[in-house]
């Protein structure tokens, strides 16, 4: 499986100049529901390869990133299109939640 | 295939149930829930459970209770329950849109936090309005925040949050703290902790994001506002027993508990916090579940 890692100096190319659906997962260790999420992104990563890029963030070493979105609670799955954010799951959610909303987007 | 025991839902209880029940060899099917686990998925140290002098994660804890479970065979799919027919023996449900059938069940399925209910609070939940301090409080550092609520819950939250915030404020409705005395103790001698007590939140302010609160004097009625970066709240639980119907529930939504761990129906049983309304802890939860299924052992047996 690709490195899925995104951090504050790869952001910039990774995710806001990328075009298309960029989905981003705000994590650290010390939260309980992020180790719940963090397999289930890992999974959407593999099924949609090719199609949507799937990236996690570890907000304990990119501060940059987290400031700049606003990210205030963990686990926050993001959504970008063409580089904007304009979705966020807060919470753990099952998978086909966050299934159902990229389908969603990737057909409309 | 029939199981013996269907089990719903994955906090302490449900899987120190499936513990019992499959090591009694009973075919045991727990319905997980997509978030698995329950409340103390929520959690960072649990320092009351017995057996661990230095404290353990809750999420750690609920790991290892799992693979025990499994360990003897309990299998546990990660879906939600959505409906149940508990007139009909065998029971049937439905979870993830797959039928499951069962000779006996045991409902463990919980309790969920209660938020304030409060203009502008559903939109700000993960924009400064959280009901995890574990999980959210790092993103308030050297902030001013507000706890709500007077429990001991609401005091736990408090000091958690002073490990992050500069200042925290525990506003809370009534005049007095229903906080055990140790709590309060803690809290009051904490000198980033500020009590505001007679004082209920009205309405959360902020466009994107939490900015401050309405809150109102509940003695002289006064309403005023006060800038603030986040609010955590902790008022209690709401039981998650309004999809199981006809199984029988009390004023409050606990599930009604008739003679050890038995519901109004013959063969649901009932474990944890959907009906325990007194004690809600990790350990008394595991007990009950322990109970349940020891129960459905003796109702199984009794049916031969």
């Amino acid at each position: 499986m690709a490195d899925i890692n995104i951090t504050d100096q790869t952001f910039q190319k990774e995710v806001v100049e990328t075009k298309g659906l960029v989905v981003v997962d705000f994590w650290a260790a010390w939260c309980g529901p992020c180790r719940m999420v963090s397999p289930i992104i890992d999974e959407l990563a593999t099924e949609y390869a090719g199609k949507v890029k799937i990236g996690k963030v570890n907000v304990d070493e990119n501060s940059q990133v987290v400031n700049q979105y606003s990210v205030m609670s963990l686990p926050s799955v993001v959504f970008f299109k063409d580089g904007q954010p304009f979705k966020t799951m807060v919470g753990a959610q099952a998978k086909e939640s966050y299934k159902q909303e990229i389908e969603q987007l990737i057909s409309g | 295939m029939i199981y013996d025991v269907i089990i719903i839902g994955s906090g302490p209880s449900g899987l120190t149930a499936a513990i019992y029940t499959t090591r009694a060899n009973l075919k045991t099917l727990v319905i997980g829930g997509t978030k698995w686990g329950g409340q103390l998925q929520l959690t960072s140290d649990i320092e009351n459970f017995p057996g661990f002098p230095e404290g353990i994660q809750g999420p750690e804890l609920m790991n290892r209770i799992r693979k025990q479970a499994e360990r003897f065979g309990a299998e546990i799919v990660e879906s939600d329950f959505t409906l149940g027919d508990f007139s009909t023996r065998p029971f049937k449900i439905t979870a993830g849109g797959k039928e499951y059938v069962g000779k006996s069940m045991i409902i463990a399925t919980g309790a969920n936090a209660k938020w304030l209910g409060v203009k502008g609070e559903q939109e700000k939940i993960g924009h400064g309005v959280s009901v995890c301090a574990p999980c959210d409080g790092f993103f308030f550092k050297n902030k001013n925040i507000i706890v709500a609520g007077g429990g001991d819950s609401a005091m736990e939250e408090a000091m958690v949050l002073t490990g992050f915030a500069s200042q925290v404020t525990i506003v809370h409705r009534r005049e007095e703290l229903r906080a055990s005395e140790i709590m309060q103790k803690k809290v009051r001698e904490n000198p980033k902790i500020k009590l505001m007590l007679n004082t209920e939140i009205v309405e959360i302010l902020g466009e994107a994001k939490v900015t401050g609160v309405k809150i109102k004097d509940n003695q002289t009625g006064k309403i005023s506002e006060m800038p603030i970066d986040g609010i955590f709240v902790a008022i209690g639980h709401t039981p998650n027993s309004k999809i199981f119907k006809g199984i029988e529930v009390d004023n409050e939504g606990y599930i009604k508990v008739f003679e050890h761990s038995k519901t109004n129906v013959s063969g649901v049983f009932v474990a944890g916090d959907v009906h325990d309304k007194h004690y809600q802890q990790a350990i008394t939860a595991a007990g009950f579940g322990a109970q349940a299924a020891l129960e459905t052992e003796l109702w199984l047996e009794s049916l031969e």
